[in-house]
């Protein structure tokens, strides 16, 4: 069974949930709050939360990679050069931003 | 006795050929622990244990330095390897690569630069690779890789112009990921046996880049 929202498409803004962290949680504190882009759907997997208590993780979320520049995870830092930092990340940590173009 | 003491001296000069020193850490008490309850309540045999072991460790850098090679000499693997990497290295090898989780590999290019971290855990291509280094499981690789990734990689030796995107992947979920080094110039024409000598281990976790040291220092 797959998770009755919308597939984000490639390209989509999103901002990371801050939380609550899950116990078994797949997605790490520093990506919290932070946004970054959708740049593959990775497909559908069962949740590992659930997994971890050997329950059978259903429904299905949807796994995204996400992209998130450099300078968004670390506004201070004084690296130069062009970096990003991608991260596989089940749907119900991303919220799209609101200032995503429509269509 | 001074004979009696010099040989009582002697004795201790050798190192032990044993385990090493200090106290048990607590993780490893709970493994023991728990692999022990499994084979007495009958869940797994001993056997069964050693036989996964031995399989973890049959898989090595060597492995994914072939695949590698093979990428760079074969344009129809290298098309399926980046489609179903599992599928096409099975085929191509030989080697079962069923498990529980997915490899994807990250092709480097001109623009872009792939280094592969696991910051929540030690995720790694285990059924490709082997087991991880030591230094992949540190929290000093994991924690800085994400936040400064150009100053680890110059300690890994590695220094990228400032145009190249260095895109760290952390594994955090159900894909393992494997970096697809850009073939160096100067190795037309070479057998994929010597290419593959040419791939270690760090190129494939993104620590490094393969060089053809018959270019000499260049890129």
């Amino acid at each position: 069974m797959i998770s009755p929202r919308d597939a984000l498409p490639v390209g989509t803004r999103v901002t990371v949930r801050l939380g609550p962290p899950e116990v078994h949680c797949r997605t790490p504190a520093y990506l919290r709050g932070k946004e970054g882009e959708v740049i593959e759907l990775l497909g559908v997997y069962r949740n590992p939360s659930l997994l971890a208590f050997n329950k059978p993780g259903l429904p299905r979320l949807r796994l995204y990679r996400v992209r998130f520049p450099q300078r968004a995870l670390w506004p201070k830092s004084s690296e130069g050069g062009a970096a990003s930092v991608v991260a596989d990340l089940y749907e119900h940590w991303l919220i799209p931003s609101e200032d995503n173009a429509d269509g | 006795m001074g004979e009696q003491h010099h040989h009582h001296d002697h004795h201790h000069v050798h190192a032990p050929i044993e385990d090493p020193q200090g106290p048990i850490a607590e993780d490893e008490l709970l493994e023991i622990a728990l692999r022990e309850l499994l084979i007495e309540r009958g869940v797994l045999s001993a056997g069964a244990v050693h036989q996964q072991i031995d399989a973890m460790e049959s898989r090595n850098p060597a492995l994914g330095a072939r695949v590698v090679a093979r990428a760079w000499t074969d344009p129809m693997f290298k098309r399926a390897l980046l489609g179903a990497p599992l599928e096409a290295i099975e085929q191509a090898f030989e080697l079962p690569m069923g498990g529980p989780v997915e490899l994807k590999v990250l092709e480097n290019t001109p623009e872009v630069h792939n280094v592969v971290v696991c910051t929540l855990c030690s995720c790694y291509p285990r059924m490709l690779l082997g087991p991880p280094p030591a230094w992949y499981k540190a929290t000093a690789y994991r924690s800085r890789v994400v936040r400064e990734p150009r100053a680890v990689l110059r300690e890994f030796g590695l220094e990228l112009p400032d145009h190249v995107e260095v895109r760290v992947s952390d594994s955090t979920a159900d894909m393992r990921y494997l970096v697809l080094p850009q073939r160096p110039a100067g190795t037309e024409g070479w057998s994929a046996e010597a290419l593959a000598g040419l791939v270690t281990r760090d190129c494939m976790i993104g620590t490094a880049v393969p060089r053809n040291p018959g270019a000499g220092g260049g890129s």
